[in-house]
């Protein structure tokens, strides 16, 4: 295992509270106080019903929303601005249409004022890795979703992130795909080691992937509990881990954890759909 | 699963091959059957309004007919018309159509981007843009005249007024609808705000823009034409309003057919440069848009 030698990544959030304000005055709290500490070149899996502020989490560590109350410290240092050193893996590729793969790929180095020829180099470098040698011209309409998450892999690792934020980043895929995918994702990750925060609505992959797998409560969420995952690296096929007998106790540990909080958002949202239906 | 598919092979084959020659013996008789359709309809409005004029069932006088359409037209190209040779008429309209073209959508995209990225602009200027898409602005051609006087400004003017509106709403929806993760993303690895809009907000915005061209070109020859009919010294708008002025019904249809054709190749031009615009894009939306009339 190679440990990155600069030292940086590292994630820490003290006391943090995320309020929306929509237009009309009505404010959401989506995290509320949250404490979460993840060290450079830690893989973190975030799970926790849905809407309960995972994502917003990762927005807040990308910089592309600022806390409403605490710090966010990333690699050290408060994030003002876009946070220097992170990228981005979204549910949806956020591939540009009407560029190649190619050019998507390049698009990190480009940005970075790295000439063309040199960001192009590197990218088709970058597609080899990750086995798309041969795709290089195709438009991303022209993948699969599977080769399409590849490239938005590729897109994000290009710049040697020293935190990789992925939210929900295999959702979309089928399960065989994302077998795969997982597999893949945790090769790359061990050649660069970043911090990863890699939210998910699937204990199995949290579990399979993490080095510690964090609980979000029901909206507003926070820190419900945290648990190291101390399966051995390298972990090997992700499905196979699945029937090791470490990975089923801790499955049980986090589920019962994770039950609750599932079952009351469930619980709420049918509140929420009774009341509708009662004023329609 | 493949040895069975092996076997079904050569049976299968001659199978499919025939199905395809069906299937494309169909399509082809499809197609005929309304290219038949097309030029029946062709011969039935044209002979039906000549022997109609020749037989005095309608007045040749205010209603013309096509054999006089076409030896106007021929005259016109022989001996050219009372302000220079007819293709000069062509040619200026087309210029002024062109220009006010370039001119209107370049303006239109422009604030169009402008305003999708600075919504305060967009809410400080948005009403009075409102106003001003609301009021008759063919009218503005009047005054263009009046500033600019006969000649070719005053054209490309009221065409890029005209032009202006149907692209610039169409780029500022288009750079309002961005998907805000492709934004998000960029600036993540590194994109300046300039850049976020250079590779990603116009490209997308672009889609949009396109859409609008088809519009906006037919918009432009209106400008021109309408332009050149409320007071110029040279165009077709000129030739219609001076045929109107000497009851020659022939000279009207006549421009009329000319303009059409203009527009019907600057139509077939604009969708060549649409599919290379678009050459990105999965090939059935593609389609459709063009299909889609």
């Amino acid at each position: 295992m190679t440990a990155r030698t600069d030292g940086l990544g590292g994630v820490e959030l003290t006391n943090v509270t995320k309020r929306f304000v929509t237009p009309t005055g009505a404010a959401m709290t989506a995290i509320r106080d949250v404490n979460l500490r993840i060290e450079p070149g830690q893989f973190c899996a975030i799970v926790g019903p849905t809407g309960c502020g995972k994502s917003t989490t990762l927005t807040l560590a990308a910089g592309l929303e600022t806390p409403s109350a605490g710090t966010v410290k990333v690699s050290g240092k408060p994030v003002e601005g876009i946070t220097r050193g992170a990228s981005f893996v979204f549910q949806t590729d956020a591939l540009l249409p009407w560029k190649p793969v190619v050019d998507n790929v390049a698009l990190g180095p480009m940005f970075k004022g790295e000439p063309k020829k040199e960001a192009m180099a590197k990218a088709m470098d970058w597609l080899q890795t990750v086995g798309l040698a041969g795709f290089e011209h195709h438009y991303p309409h022209q993948l699969s979703g599977g080769m399409r998450k590849r490239v938005s892999l590729a897109a994000a690792l290009i710049n040697d992130p020293s935190i990789l934020l992925m939210d929900e980043p295999f959702s979309a895929l089928d399960v065989q795909t994302r077998a795969i995918m997982s597999n893949e994702l945790l090769t790359l990750w061990d050649r660069q080691r970043p911090s990863v925060i890699f939210v998910t609505h699937d204990l199995e992959e949290a579990i399979g992937l993490a080095d510690k797998v964090v609980v979000i409560t029901a909206g507003p969420g926070t820190v419900k509990a945290e648990f190291d995952i101390d399966l051995p690296r390298p972990r090997g096929a992700v499905q196979d881990i699945r029937f090791d007998k470490r990975f089923l106790e801790l499955y049980q540990q986090i589920w019962a954890a994770l039950r609750e909080e599932v079952e009351q958002t469930y619980s709420r949202s049918a509140i929420a759909a009774k009341a509708r239906g009662a004023r329609a | 699963m493949s040895a069975i598919s092996m076997t079904a092979v050569p049976e299968a084959a001659s199978d499919e091959a025939s199905l395809a020659a069906q299937a494309r013996a169909r399509f082809k008789r499809h197609k005929q059957l309304v290219l038949l359709g097309q030029v029946a309809i062709f011969l039935v409005i044209v002979l039906g309004w000549e022997i109609a004029a020749r037989t005095g069932f309608i007045d040749q006088f205010f209603f013309g007919s096509p054999w006089g359409i076409c030896v106007r037209l021929f005259t016109w190209a022989r001996d050219g018309t009372a302000y220079g040779s007819f293709w000069l008429q062509i040619w200026v309209t087309l210029e002024e159509s062109l220009l006010g073209f370039a001119a209107g959508v370049s303006s239109g995209i422009f604030f169009g981007v402008l305003l999708g990225e600075v919504p305060y602009l967009a809410e400080v200027i948005g009403p009075y843009i409102k106003i001003v898409n609301a009021l008759p602005r063919i009218v503005l051609g009047s005054i263009f005249v009046m500033w600019l006087g006969l000649g070719l400004p005053s054209k490309v003017l009221l065409a890029a007024v005209l032009v202006f509106f149907v692209v610039f709403f169409n780029a500022f929806q288009g750079v309002r609808s961005v998907d805000r993760n492709l934004i998000s993303n960029a600036r993540i690895l590194g994109a300046s705000r300039l850049q976020v809009v250079r590779h990603v907000v116009f490209p997308s915005a672009m889609t949009w823009i396109i859409a609008s061209l088809h519009v906006a070109l037919g918009f432009s020859i209106i400008g021109a034409i309408v332009g050149e009919f409320l007071g110029s010294q040279r165009g077709l708008g000129l030739v219609i309003a001076t045929a109107q002025n000497t009851f020659d019904a022939n000279g009207v249809f006549g421009a009329m057919l000319v303009i059409g054709g203009l527009a019907l190749g600057a139509e077939w031009l604009m969708s060549k440069i649409e599919k290379r615009l678009l050459a990105w894009q999965p090939s059935n939306t593609r389609d459709s848009t063009i299909q889609g009339i």
